[in-house]
């Protein structure tokens, strides 16, 4: 059995017939981050307790108990989410010795499922970033070259996937932070709908954005490990009470008949020709599928990016405001605490603790909820987020699944954005929208450049329509020219 | 402050020609068994720390959830104090730093508040008072700071503890009206059994903001907020104070500063804590963690229908329909349990007088001297009740159910069971009364011979003598008829 080739089924499968223990399978990937991680620094801290951990499935299986969908799967989690007794930073100084009493809702989950925690994977310092440069534990490289970004913020779980450090991964998505490295390293990256995923102990960014999913190989890997996650949490009141779907049960690659969406504002100009290419490929198969492309406006996607931003850092002024060295995380040496001042207390502690893009972030966000400013920004940027959203209801109206760019060309060299933020916030042009309005939305691989780097397209539904997205990927996996591809690492 | 002295800083007040402009900020802390948006439990003297969780001391990835009781209680007072119930109330956050508040934000309702638009009216001094109450909001509460010289403990007990804030329009004109606003929205939140009460525990706390105005000048001065203050004396002392302060400002031609002050009880004035100028923008918005809370008009329906009958209506209903004079009905009904143990005590005997003559002077004595609240009664309304109607029924004396109240107090045994074990029932049977009287007269020759001639006053003597025989227990009424018709006969 080819590890590096074999989806969730077939690992559940060999480790429940016990043609492979949970020990093995687990070891196996174990190693394979030994070999190769230090070319890529996607895993932040690895999982003293991994092997303990696929042991007792392997023991489970052996009395003849009921074992979960993902028994033995192999998992890395982003740092975003919190796991019991193991180290979680987001990525960040400020919680470089955190370790978390509690596991998150979807952590939970997995491991009920008979996931394997592998580690914690490398990500931009508290989801903030799109090239994973801006994490306190360093950059990650690009599997398929290593002088490249993976993208952000969930870099660390594209480029352990796309290398298979890990047979699944979980990344987290507030403007794009699933997708966007997912395409940059030719994995499969689902964003579900907001409410779809609790997000009771995932560390929060931007609360009413942030949604967590798989970033995996495949369609099929990706619909199984929503089944998992997906689902009402007491914990997180935002979580919808809808039904979960048998989503892989109901993965259907026949799509004659279905309507796939282009935004026209998205498909004008400003693209790399390679991904142009890819996106029109895929456009071509579709068709060729019997598919009826229509073409939709959104027409308030100029804003997309400057709303984002808006609304992204003012949350996440408020939700970093725990950060304060006073119940746990870095707290700044003093001499004496006697004659401090409480605001040198904070400024040291948090100036040490968060790196420049969370500052920055976090400044933007304090001056955008201020008072007098609370209107012309906040509140206006929801107005334009709840208009946004209407223009997205009436475009699902005309088509099933909207088809687009993931991001504006594929993986770009590390150090080449950094110094300029602007540039780097409007990489995500193409998927902050999908969050403002709350909607699910995926990267499928489904080229390459002509430099050999993975392109992924975007598909998005409407909310919880996730199945309809997956449909429409599956048929698109099938004739992917980047199905199965590894990078050489 | 007496109602004298009351009256004569009025008029102190009113010769300098000022009259004070009042309004009341309360927090009344909500029962409930757990925190406002976790399962921590609230009980006061748990050891420091030990009502804490990763929610309510913000660990990273927790998210608060709505306790739907103390939704309830709101609505409740909100009720209860005559308000608008909001359909769709919104839970805001309130961004400071502070250490004691562990998320960096306070979860308060800001714009959107549950109850609006109320009033309420009582009595001061003999005239009904009505103040109206501008909202009522919830929140939670903040942990509690300990400063030892040059460290500070922290105790989170508190930290999450569900709050109702109700804010009063600026109606009130006088340290006692302010002081028995107080006791009004106290006693109705005890009536609904929702809050404690306490203010020395700080279940019910107050801050008051005042200012002084020239008689008759249409705009409001500027007004001062005091806080800590925890005690209804101290809500009067602390407002006359103020107002004193603020008067000789004016007078002096000086500018009063908007700020906040706090009272210190010893040294009875109060100081400055922080000017207007240090007030903090608490950058609110809505908390993207919590939906807006829905209530219907089923659930204010229901939970008007659970409503108590109010002290107001309750001391109404006495003076009406059971004849009782004001005075009585405020004090049987100033605590619900007091007002229950009347209705219960009359409810056995059908004697509202009585039963309210024996609760407000012997019943509230014993209580008051054994330090213990009606609930803790030793006496049980019922065997009150019982006592009262075997003196209606003649079965014994008022001087003798006296004897029998004490030793009911002492045992807290039913008052027929004393008066049979002591035989301490009233002899109502002429013959043996008759036969008694012909034995003191027999003895008491020379007296009889003097009354005979004209010394009637000497009456009251043979009475005596009788009811000593009978160790008070023959019919006083009888002993007097049968007297006269032995000596006048």
């Amino acid at each position: 059995m080819d590890l590096l080739k074999s989806s969730f089924k077939e690992i559940t499968e060999a480790v429940q017939l016990k043609k492979m223990s949970a020990k093995e399978v687990t070891q196996f990937f174990l190693k394979r981050s030994e070999q190769i991680d230090k070319k890529l620094n996607s895993f932040v801290i690895m999982n003293e307790k991994a092997i303990q951990q696929a042991e007792q499935i392997d023991q489970k299986i052996a009395h003849g108990e009921v074992v979960g969908p993902l028994a033995g799967v192999p998992f890395g989690i982003k740092d975003m989410l919190c796991t019991k007794g193991l180290r979680t930073t987001a990525g960040s100084k400020i919680l470089e010795n955190f370790i978390p009493p509690y596991d998150s809702t979807v952590v939970k989950k997995l491991k009920n499922a008979g996931v394997v925690v592998l580690g914690k994977l490398n990500q931009d310092e508290f989801a903030m970033g799109s090239s994973n440069e801006t994490s306190y534990f360093g950059p990650v490289k690009n599997p398929w070259d290593l002088t490249r970004v993976p993208g952000g913020s969930s870099g660390g779980s594209a480029a352990a996937q796309a290398a298979r450090l890990t047979a699944g991964t979980i990344g987290t998505d507030t403007g794009g932070s699933i997708r966007q490295p997912a395409s940059f390293c030719g994995i499969v990256g689902v964003k579900p709908t907001y409410g779809r995923v609790s997000r009771y102990g995932i560390i929060a960014y931007a609360s009413s954005l942030d949604q967590a999913g798989p970033m995996v190989s495949s369609v099929e890997d990706a619909a199984l490990c929503l089944e998992v996650i997906c689902g009402h949490d007491q914990m997180d009141s935002t979580t919808s009470q809808k039904s979960v779907p048998p989503f892989s049960k109901n993965l259907n690659p026949n799509i004659k008949g279905m309507k796939i969406g282009l935004i026209k504002e998205f498909m004008s100009g400003g693209l790399d020709p390679d991904v142009q290419k890819t996106v029109q490929n895929a456009i071509d198969e579709l068709k060729k599928m019997g598919a009826e492309i229509v073409e939709i406006s959104i027409s308030l996607t100029d804003q997309a990016v400057p709303v984002y931003y808006l609304v992204a850092a003012s949350e996440a002024s408020s939700n970093l405001a725990r950060y304060d060295g006073v119940k746990y995380g870095h707290r700044a040496h003093f001499e004496s605490l006697a004659s401090l001042e409480l605001d040198e207390f904070y400024s040291k502690t948090r100036g040490e603790g968060f790196g420049p893009e969370v500052q920055r972030r976090i400044m933007l966000g304090t001056y955008c909820l201020s008072s007098g400013y609370y209107d012309a920004y906040y509140n206006k940027a929801g107005q334009v987020r709840r208009l946004m959203k209407n223009q997205y209801d009436e475009a699902f109206q005309k088509c099933d699944v909207i088809l687009s760019p993931v991001t504006t060309s594929p993986a770009f060299k590390i150090g080449d954005r950094i110094s300029d933020p602007l540039a780097m916030y409007l990489n995500d042009i193409f998927t902050v929208s999908t969050n403002l309005a709350g909607l699910p939305g995926m990267s499928l691989p489904f080229g390459f450049s002509s430099e050999k780097l993975p392109i992924g397209i975007q598909l998005t539904s409407s909310h919880f329509d996730e199945q309809r997205m997956l449909n429409v990927a599956l048929a698109l996996e099938n004739v992917s020219s980047a199905k199965g591809a590894l990078p050489n690492v | 402050m007496s109602s004298a002295t009351q009256t004569a800083f009025m008029k102190s007040l009113q010769q300098r020609g000022y009259e004070a402009v009042i309004g009341l900020e309360i927090h009344v802390q909500l029962k409930t068994q757990s925190k406002m948006f976790c399962a921590d439990s609230t009980q006061f003297d748990a050891a420091d720390n030990e009502n804490t969780s990763p929610v309510s001391v913000g660990m990273p990835g927790t998210l608060p959830v709505v306790n739907k009781l103390a939704i309830e209680y709101s609505i409740k007072t909100g009720l209860a104090l005559g308000c608008q119930i909001r359909s769709k109330s919104v839970f805001s956050r309130k961004n400071y730093f502070y250490p004691d508040l562990p998320k960096g934000y306070q979860i308060s309702q800001y714009d959107l508040p549950i109850c609006e638009k109320g009033k309420i009216s009582f009595v001061v001094d003999g005239y009904e008072k009505t103040v109206g109450i501008t909202r009522a909001h919830m929140e939670e509460d903040a942990g509690k700071s300990n400063h030892h010289g040059d460290c500070t403990l922290l105790n989170y007990n508190r930290a999450g503890i569900p709050l109702l804030e109700v804010v009063s329009e600026p109606d009130i004109r006088t340290p006692t009206e302010a002081a028995e606003y107080v006791r009004t929205i106290r006693q109705i939140a005890r009536y609904l059994d929702v809050c404690d009460g306490n203010l020395e525990e700080g279940s019910l706390r107050c801050d008051c903001n005042v200012s002084v105005r020239k008689i008759g000048a249409p705009e409001f001065g500027t007004k001062v907020e005091i806080k800590n203050i925890n005690s209804f004396r101290f809500v009067e002392k602390a407002i006359e104070y103020e107002i004193e302060r603020q008067i000789d400002f004016v007078d002096r031609g000086e500018k009063i500063i908007q700020e906040t002050r706090l009272y210190d009880p010893d040294k009875n004035r109060t100081f400055s804590m922080r000017k207007k100028e240090d007030a903090q923008d608490y950058r609110y918005f809505p908390d993207p963690d919590l939906q807006p809370i829905i209530v219907t008009a089923e659930m204010i329906q229901k939970l008007k229908s659970e409503l108590p009958e109010l002290p107001r209506a309750r001391a109404e209903r006495f003076k009406k329909e059971h004849g009782l004079p004001e005075h009585d009905a405020a004090v049987l009904t100033n605590e619900k349990e007091l007002a229950d143990y009347y209705e219960a005590t009359a409810a056995v005997c059908k004697n509202h007088k009585a039963s309210s003559n024996w609760i407000m002077t012997d019943v509230l004595r014993e209580l008051n001297q054994a330090q213990k609240n009606i609930l803790q009664c030793p006496i049980k309304a019922f065997d009150l009740g019982n006592l009262i109607q075997m003196i209606d029924g003649n079965t014994i004396s008022g001087k003798i159910a006296k004897t029998v109240f004490v030793e009911m107090w002492k045992t807290g045994d039913a008052p027929d069971k004393i008066v049979k074990e002591k035989g301490l029932t009233q002899i109502t049977d002429n013959s043996a009364i008759e036969k008694i009287i012909d034995d003191v007269l027999a003895q008491s020759a020379p007296q009889v011979a003097d009354y005979r001639s004209g010394k009637t006053k000497l009456f009251g003597f043979f009475v005596g003598a009788v009811m000593k025989a009978t160790k008070g227990q023959a019919n006083p009424d009888l002993v007097n008829k049968l007297l006269q018709d032995k000596l006048n006969g």
